[in-house]
């Protein structure tokens, strides 16, 4: 069993507990700046395309995760991001500067709109932001001469300091690229989880009526996180737009906005390891599927019969069994399995269990 | 001047009158009692000076500033910190963090400073840190500091709010039933935490209680109270003894 000794405050700001968990996140980084050279082209597609969905998990992580507010409308945000720098770059606005501004325009269109939307709760909430990503759907066809409407548009290559980055052409730099943006954004994200900001965001999420009792204004609060999380999602649009090399208003459907929420859901909503243990999970799965398909065809015959929503049978099915017997996702089950090692033989097993509390109903928030 | 006055508040929820054109002030430095039995709108009292609702007439102002001028947010930023009858914590986090959110008033950074975790961003948590931990030590909560909220027992469940509460480095602090619920030895434990938050901290305690044995023994000054209005007010043992209140509790000797 390890135990980590705290002799000083600073070993509580540090994002990591002591040395050995730093090397464990410096193993893990090494090994993705490894992983060009080692797997194939088609492998590394797959692993940008899993950063991308982690960024677009940790942007709704801020906000469902983080705040509390749930939201089924994270896909306009992601299109909103995605149009906004393609917009940018066809008007001559180099790559660095289009690919952040992408972001902040997503950000603050997102801080707008949840103004008047932060008046609904829960459920509410969550039909607000599902009709609007139903609409984004509509003005992308209606703003035709800049969107491209229902014929979409198409990702140019892109140019980063002179060194031109293409999605098939020069698929290891787009990694690095997307790899390098991962780790920025969740830097960020550690820094603000452990400030004030961070905190008050905890805070609205599990209380608001104390929240506010402890001078945290609850609407600015519940803005910022619309923004911040809006921001992060707007820049994974960004760069699945590149990924995707062609879109249009159908790419960006409302089913990118569930299989987002589930995303965090199956990773462990309140977390960040979550958002990327959970785009591990969406983003492989498809794969994994088609493979096993592949699979089970050669084995009972009748090869490659095209199921129908299998995939999302699955996805639902998956969800389903998280909500039932790991509320925690697979971040909680992680924890628990760690614990049981850390703490041999003496685990118990109710020691993750909440304890019940009467006093309060039980309020759908 | 007195640091909180309430000077004929009312409050209507529809027909019904909760609080009925209610004064009284708290001077600095005292421990004053609010007592009455259930549905007097004691809690209400409290939820009027944080703001939580708006009465229909009268002024509430604390230590010269109006604060009906303000909103609910900014109540706590001229020192008021208050605890909920039934325990408001942040159950998904941890009694530090808890405590920290408590500095949430004096916080100085902002979201591009916390972004990039800046030196002096670094600086201001330390400091909170050191505030904070003098609040666990006050109050013995060392054995808890890291454990969520949402596995503790209710006993110090209550203690992390009051710590929560001071942590804001209040002038006033309203305590909502602060014994409710708990054990002998823990009421008394409670009582002279009281004591100690007014003599060594000089933080003026107002609290509801329904333990008179806690009300008479911490408190300067008792209001009673029934159906939102003002029945007496004077000391423990005067308001104990009024007729009036006698009546409200047990009703009238035939």
């Amino acid at each position: 069993m390890r135990i980590v000794f705290k002799t000083d405050y600073m070993q509580d700001l540090r994002p990591w507990k002591d040395g050995y968990q730093l090397s464990l996140y410096l193993i893990l980084i090494a090994v993705a700046i490894a992983a060009p050279f080692v797997v194939d082209a088609f492998f590394l597609g797959e692993l940008t395309n899993v950063l991308i969905w982690a960024l677009a998990g940790l942007g709704l992580m801020v906000l469902t995760g983080h705040t509390g507010q749930a939201s089924l409308g994270h896909a306009a945000f992601l299109a909103m991001g995605c149009y906004a720098n393609i917009i940018l770059i066809e008007a001559g606005v180099p790559f660095v500067l289009a690919f952040p501004l992408a972001g902040i325009i997503t950000g603050v269109v997102g801080m707008l709109i949840a103004i008047p939307a932060l008046r609904l709760h829960g459920i509410y909430l969550a039909i607000a932001t599902m009709a609007m990503s139903i609409l984004v759907d509509d003005i992308i066809v209606l703003t035709e001469p800049w969107t491209g409407g229902v014929g979409g548009k198409y990702a140019p290559s892109i140019n980063v300091f002179g060194l031109m980055i293409d999605r098939w052409g020069t698929p290891v730099e787009f990694y690095f690229l997307t790899l390098g943006v991962t780790i920025l954004v969740t830097l960020g994200y550690i820094n603000l989880l452990r400030a004030p900001l961070g905190r008050s965001f905890i805070a609205v999420r599990d209380s608001e009526v104390s929240a506010q009792a402890m001078g945290v204004d609850v609407a600015r609060t519940k803005a910022i996180s619309f923004g911040v999380s809006c921001a992060i999602t707007g820049l994974a649009g960004a760069l699945m737009g590149l990924f995707a090399g062609a879109f249009n208003n159908e790419t960006f459907s409302v089913v990118i906005s569930i299989q987002l929420l589930m995303m965090i859901v199956i990773g462990g909503l309140g977390s960040i390891h979550g958002a990327f243990l959970g785009a591990i999970v969406v983003g492989f799965l498809p794969q994994f599927l088609s493979i096993a398909k592949e699979w089970v065809g050669a084995v009972i015959g009748g090869s490659n019969v095209a199921i129908p929503g299998l995939e999302f049978g699955i996805f639902g099915l998956i969800l389903i069994v998280f909500i039932l017997f790991e509320p925690m996702g697979i971040y909680g089950r992680w924890l628990k399995i760690r614990t049981w090692f850390e703490l041999f033989p003496f685990y118990r097993k109710d020691m993750f269990k909440r304890q019940k509390s009467y006093l309060k109903t039980e309020r759908l928030r | 001047m007195s640091l909180l006055e309430l000077e004929n508040v009312t409050l209507k929820f529809g027909g019904l009158t909760a609080v009925d054109n209610l004064s009284f002030s708290v001077e600095e430095g005292e421990v004053f009692a609010i007592v009455g039995p259930n549905g007097a709108g004691k809690s209400t009292v409290f939820n009027l000076i944080s703001r939580f609702y708006t009465p229909v007439n009268g002024s509430i102002r604390f230590d010269g500033h109006d604060l009906l001028a303000e909103k609910a947010s900014s109540v706590a930023s001229y020192g008021v910190a208050r605890t909920f009858q039934n325990i408001e914590l942040f159950e998904h986090a941890t009694v530090l963090e808890n405590l920290l959110v408590g500095r949430h008033r004096h916080r100085g950074s902002n979201f591009l400073t916390e972004l990039f975790f800046t030196p002096s961003v670094r600086k201001q948590e330390l400091q909170s840190r050191h505030f904070v931990e003098e609040i666990i030590d006050f109050l013995d909560l060392q054995a808890y500091r890291e454990k969520r909220i949402a596995g503790l027992p209710y006993g110090v469940r209550k203690v992390v709010e009051v710590a929560r509460a001071l942590a804001t480095d209040p002038k006033l602090l309203l305590l909502d039933e602060p014994a409710s619920g708990l054990s002998v030895e823990e009421t008394t434990d409670m009582r002279w935490w009281i004591d100690d938050i007014r003599r060594q901290m000089g933080i003026t305690v107002l609290m509801v209680e329904h333990d008179m044995g806690l009300v008479s023994g911490v408190s300067d000054r008792v209001l009673a109270m029934a159906d939102g209005a003002r029945l007496a007010l004077g000391t423990p043992s005067e308001v104990q003894s009024d007729p009036a209140v006698i009546e409200a509790y047990l009703g009238k000797a035939s």
